[in-house]
């Protein structure tokens, strides 16, 4: 065991990817030279080269329509997208080109591509660098995405991701770069569409994903000292998103809340939640309850900031009204 | 200026006059079994402009790739698909090329390197792009090739493209049939630049060609194709071409005036090979035979097209992703 920093976490993942396949190409702005504007891509310049690992200018339409052609042409290029809010501007590439070739050509060919970027506040970025827009794309048919809450999970997922055959957006949460965790030897593996129990308990299940696994955890220890055992679910994969992982969390708990970052009207959570009051009726004690943020841009004052993302005392609250 | 790639002989533009006439036929029973309610949706047709798909491919090699767009049956039909599987997926069969999922907006066979027709105005060129990555990377000799109008020259994608392939130097052609019109608009309310000033911008070469004369496209495209092949990074294309039918089936063309729809028959690339094989002694009998073999083939895949059977959902469904999640441990 090795403790390292999330963000070193998906170095290694791209590191261990590209030396084993010469097909891994990375694409993205300041990538190469200046490795990353989180640091994450450091180091990787120098040991495969200009040819493999390409800063491109700051372009995100041409850079995710690249990929898409790239990887329909043998390559299977990992992109960057600086702030998850740049996807904005790529996306006919991932909507109506990599989401849909496989599908629309008649199975004749995959798009391979693996698509980064960091969603979330915390760093006090403003209204276009810390949004949430996860949902979106969990909403294209084609698209798969994940979530990592951990350092384990930042190397499993994007090395799942970079494996996989489809086009798959990797969701990092910039709070969690300089978080530390384990990196297990050998490397953990992952299976893109497996949720894991980050914390047993039988009162309550919250079902979250990503940073919020941390705040979900700190809500639980919380609710423990006043006798309520919550268990913990880390999705990991929003498409495909774990049902059976939470349908049996549901049928020992009998009561669920949602929690995400993002803001909470029309959020990922929306769908769970309308997933489990259809097939989950029969089980449920109590009504379920989801927290994200209130429906607005993330703000950028720090108390602003602090005031719009979802904390342990609002899941907690949430939690209260679950068991009613 | 004269090149040695503008002299060809009789059979060989005889073999150009087939590929457009192939084309011409099978676009015009397109636009019968449309009329007749036999495909649905929406169809674009290129009717006017076959001197460009063939003459470029005429300089392409086999594992060359290609972009095309909404107006691509040309493009499909040079670059060699199979003209049965081509009517099978406009006329939404399962044995089309994509399952009848996609139909005309979205052709494509990529055992031949045809990465799709696109619905997306601009959307083929960062694709292309791609592809002449991959080509570049994987040093494979081959080059990539991207098919729009002048309507995608508004769009920032192509702008954007057009400034990768010229920093990475990469080996793609991009080919500009200018026909004059965006969807229902003039080119002069669309867009403020030339084709060349838009390549000079980037320092990317380029040549403006006669997109109605299949010769002067053909030697434009082997020079262009030649010199990317060598390393020269990109190259573009301008051919200026006529659109003679609307922007899509069914449009009544209300926006263009007589004189320019007349002007338009008057510039067909057909009748101008058909005047030039004349001129080089090539018989009545010889000219004839070739319409009466597209017609024939034509013919041919319709029939098949009709003969295919209905997609099944099912199938359909299971071929969004190209592995579903695994069976929990």
């Amino acid at each position: 065991m090795t403790e390292i920093r999330f963000g070193q976490a998906v170095n290694r993942a791209l590191a261990d990817a590209m030396a084993q396949d010469a097909a891994v190409v990375l694409l993205g702005e300041d990538v190469a030279a200046a490795g990353g504007p989180f640091g994450v891509t450091r180091g990787l310049l120098d040991r495969f080269g200009p040819e493999r690992v390409r800063d491109t200018p700051i372009s995100e339409a041409a850079i995710v329509g690249t990929a898409v052609g790239a990887a329909m042409s043998g390559l299977r290029p990992v992109v960057e997208i600086m702030f998850m809010d740049f996807v904005t501007l790529a996306m006919d590439a991932l909507v109506n080109q990599a989401a849909k070739a496989r599908f629309m050509f008649g199975g004749q060919v995959s798009v391979p591509i693996v698509v980064r970027m960091p969603h979330g506040g915390g760093i006090n970025a403003g209204p276009q660098h810390s949004q949430c827009l996860e949902a979106w794309l969990a909403h294209v048919p084609g698209l798969k995405v994940v979530c990592p809450s951990n350092v384990a999970d930042a190397y499993a997922l994007l090395r799942a991701a970079i494996d996989d055959d489809d086009p798959v957006i990797v969701i990092e949460n910039k709070a969690l770069y300089a978080s530390k965790g384990d990196l297990p030897e050998p490397k953990p593996s992952a299976s893109i569409g497996h949720a894991r129990i980050a914390r047993p308990g039988q009162d309550v299940t919250i079902v979250t994903y990503g940073a919020m696994v941390t705040v979900a955890l700190a809500a639980a220890a919380a609710l423990e000292q006043e006798g309520i055992n919550a268990e913990v679910i880390d999705l990991r994969s929003l498409q495909p998103w774990d049902e059976i992982a939470v349908m049996e969390s549901l049928s020992r708990t009998h009561r669920m809340v949602v929690c995400h970052e993002a803001v909470e009207a029309f959020g990922a959570g929306a769908e769970i939640v309308a997933r489990l009051a259809d097939i989950g009726f029969d089980e449920l004690d109590g009504p379920l309850v989801r927290v994200g943020a209130p429906f607005m841009p993330p703000p950028f004052a720090k108390t602003l900031e602090d005031w719009f993302r979802p904390n342990s005392a609002r899941v907690i609250a949430a939690v209260k009204r679950a068991i009613g | 200026m004269t090149r040695p790639e503008t002299t060809l002989s009789a059979s060989e533009l005889l073999q150009l006059y087939a590929g457009m006439l192939l084309i011409r036929e099978a676009e015009k029973r397109l636009s019968g079994l449309f009329t007749d309610g036999e495909i649905p949706g929406f169809i674009h047709l290129s009717i006017g402009q076959e001197a460009v798909p063939i003459g470029i491919a005429a300089a392409l090699q086999p594992g060359d790739t290609l972009a095309s767009n909404h107006r691509g049956h040309g493009h499909a039909i040079a670059k060699g698909l199979d003209l049965s599987r081509f009517f099978l997926e406009i006329l939404g069969r399962r044995e089309g090329y994509c399952g009848g999922r996609g139909g005309s907006m979205h052709v494509a066979d990529m055992s031949v390197g045809m990465l799709g027709a696109n619905g997306i105005v601009g959307a083929g060129v960062p694709i292309a792009v791609g592809s002449a990555l991959a080509h570049k990377l994987r040093k494979n000799g081959n080059i990539a090739t991207v098919f729009f109008g002048d309507g995608a020259l508004a769009e920032g994608v192509l702008h954007e493209s057009f400034n990768l392939a010229a920093l990475w130097r990469l080996p793609v052609l991009f080919i500009c049939e200018n026909n004059g019109w965006s969807e229902f608009s003039p080119a002069s309310r669309q867009i403020a630049a030339e084709v060349s000033g838009l390549a000079g911008a980037f320092g990317i070469g380029m040549e403006t060609v006669d997109g109605n004369d299949v010769v002067a496209v053909r030697a434009a495209a082997l020079a262009a194709v030649g010199r990317i092949r060598d390393g020269n990074g990109p190259f573009l294309i301008e051919c200026k071409t006529t659109r003679i039918r609307g922007h899509f089936e069914g449009d009544p063309q209300k926006y263009r005036d007589a004189t320019d729809l007349e002007a338009a028959g008057r510039k067909d690339p057909i009748k101008r090979v058909e005047a030039k094989l004349r001129e080089m002694g090539v018989s009545e009998p010889d000219i004839i035979a070739a319409a009466d073999t597209a017609a024939r083939r034509v013919d041919e895949a319709i029939a098949i097209g009709r003969a295919g059977t209905s997609p099944i959902p099912s199938e359909t469904l299971a071929d969004v992703y190209s592995k579903v999640a695994e069976a929990r441990p």
